[in-house]
């Protein structure tokens, strides 16, 4: 029970802090703003790994190791393309 | 590692996160905080393989490199036009890396000595619907954007019904799961229905309502992320989906605002009100007048302020870069140019100011519709260049039309206001637009890259 009102206290906490930052986002940046939340939502590489390396059957080892390549692409190709973005803004400024 | 080191260190990841989304809150800054977002991806992963109940590498190794590799190509290889399908690709894949691990923590929490605990087995599910129809929903809304997928609203009667009984279905099969955590085919219900509503949600939203699907979608991406992490109880996981959840829902809620839509409209594929409003043929006939480019070059001449309107044609025609190349030669003849972007111009959050800075078009001259309205009455020409229906008149003046109430680009108000476009066809609320019939508009018929090209050679020649 612990664990969850913790969790639960974090969760709402980091909303808030999420609204307050992204609401300063310019317009021009909304693009590079959703690619590279995204690559960062691409967290969850973190319990693949763990699903992936624990290998306690078959199963979970196989959907582990899905979950790695997708979420890997995620990060991978989320923050390479953000940069390729931001790069362009960022070349006449 | 010790148990708190790795906490220490995942919250100098969450922090390193929080940082990089503020960089992005300036163009200057922006660079910087994606470097810092990876860096902070780069520790969480780092700590996370010290983790001792990982017994092998290797799989993980595999999964790694075939994911970089296919991340890697498609980062480099896409052209900025195709980025709404990208990113709607990547929302998905993420969806679906969340429902894949809630899955195998399920399967382990049913092992001996396991014991699987309410709060794991309640955001298990979660993180499986969530998942499931973030997967499905963006890879309906990647065929739309790539053009696999007729890309109009794909209606049919029922289908409120439908999307309300799948959605039913789903809570009550969640229901049972948290009841039978054991049953793990329960949790393989769960995702096969959640995928067909995942489906059923996107194929009723078409064209250019499109902006609020993909917002819609990132913002679902990480509410399951965060799931995942109520599922392990990692406080990194829930930190950031709650960021990116946080993310797409503001983005989701600009853009219902800029287009004066209820989230729900838009969801359900409703434009409404529907009144009676005048055919093509009685707003067009013998009022439109069609131009040349060498004419419309010639009214530049004359011009101090040209404001430049992109909308989705735009894209479609790759004419990012001659219509930069138009701008920079109209800015040496001391001619003043700006862009005004409507929020919704385009099929995601911000895609015209991506294009615009690929053309090395400085961020500056990018205004927003708030800045550029106030003073649109002194812009001497307005270049429309393949955008309809956010420089449609009608959204102020007609209360009873699909897009009565609209925030548009004034460009009516503009001395003179030339528009690039194939046809008269209507954009996608299939209402005329009295804009093409006005005195002051000339309509420059035919490829906007092309024809913009040919203005550019007018413009030499003189």
């Amino acid at each position: 029970m612990d664990l969850l009102i913790s969790g639960i206290t974090i969760f709402v906490l980091a909303i808030f802090v999420g609204f307050e930052i992204i609401t300063k986002i310019p317009p021009t940046l909304h693009t590079p703003l959703m690619s590279g939340s995204n690559a960062i939502s691409g967290i969850t590489l973190v319990g693949a790994i763990l699903s992936a390396g624990s290998q306690q059957v078959l199963v979970t080892t196989i959907l582990g190791f899905l979950a790695v390549v997708f979420a890997t692409v995620n990060v991978v190709g989320g923050f390479l393309v953000t940069n390729r973005m931001l790069v362009m803004f960022k070349r006449k400024s | 590692m010790t148990e708190f080191l790795i906490n220490i260190g995942y919250l100098i990841a969450a922090v390193l996160f929080i940082l990089g989304l503020k960089g992005l809150t300036h163009p200057r800054t922006a660079v910087r905080g994606n470097l810092l977002g990876a860096c902070g991806m780069f520790l969480a992963v780092f700590i996370t393989l010290t983790n001792q109940n990982i017994v092998s590498f290797e799989v993980i190794l595999a999964g790694v490199v075939v994911g970089a590799a296919i991340g890697v190509v498609l980062a480099i290889k896409i052209k900025m036009t195709a980025m709404p399908q990208l990113v709607a690709l990547f929302n998905g894949f993420g969806g679906a890396a969340s429902a894949l691990v809630a899955g195998a923590a399920l399967i382990e929490s049913t092992l001996p000595h396991q014991d699987p605990f309410v709060q794991m087995t309640i955001a298990a599910a979660a993180s499986g619907l969530i998942g499931s129809v973030t997967f499905w929903g963006s890879l309906v809304a990647f065929g739309k954007l790539q053009g696999l997928i007729h890309e109009n609203a794909i209606l049919f009667t029922g289908q409120r019904a439908l999307n309300a009984a799948l959605g039913i279905f789903t809570l009550a099969l969640s229901v049972a799961l948290v009841l039978n955590p054991s049953n793990i085919f329960l949790y393989l219900a769960l995702v096969v229905i959640a995928s067909a509503l995942g489906v059923s949600l996107v194929i009723p939203i078409g064209g250019a309502d499109m902006p609020v699907v993909v917002a819609l979608l990132n913002s679902y991406s990480g509410l399951a992320a965060a799931s995942t992490g109520f599922v392990l109880s990692n406080n990194v996981l829930i930190i950031t989906g709650s960021l990116v959840g946080a993310a797409g829902f503001i983005l989701t809620r600009i853009m219902c605002k800029a287009m004066n839509r209820s989230l729900t409209n838009v969801l359900f594929g409703v434009m409404e009100p529907t009144g009676e409003f005048a055919t093509a043929d009685e707003v067009y006939t013998g009022r439109v007048k069609s131009a040349s480019p060498e004419e419309v070059a010639m009214l530049f001449d004359a011009a101090r302020r040209v404001a430049i309107v992109p909308g989705y044609g735009m894209a479609i025609s790759q004419a990012q870069h001659s219509v930069a190349n138009l701008a920079a030669i109209l800015g040496e003849r001391g001619i003043q140019v700006e862009y005004a972007i409507h929020p919704v111009a385009g099929r995601m959050p911000g895609h015209m100011n991506v294009l615009l800075a690929e053309a090395d078009v400085p961020y500056e001259s990018l205004k927003s519709m708030e800045e550029i309205n106030p003073s649109i009455d002194q812009v001497d020409v307005a270049l429309v260049i393949g955008a309809n229906d956010v420089v449609n008149p009608l959204a102020r003046t007609d209360p009873s039309c699909p897009i009565a109430g609209m925030p548009i680009i004034d460009v009516d108000k503009a001395k003179t206001v030339v528009i690039i476009k194939r046809s008269l066809s209507p954009g996608f609320a299939g209402i005329p637009n009295p804009l093409f019939a006005l005195d002051n508009t000339l309509m420059l018929f035919g490829d906007g890259k092309k024809m913009v090209l040919e203005m550019i050679a007018a413009l030499k020649a003189t």
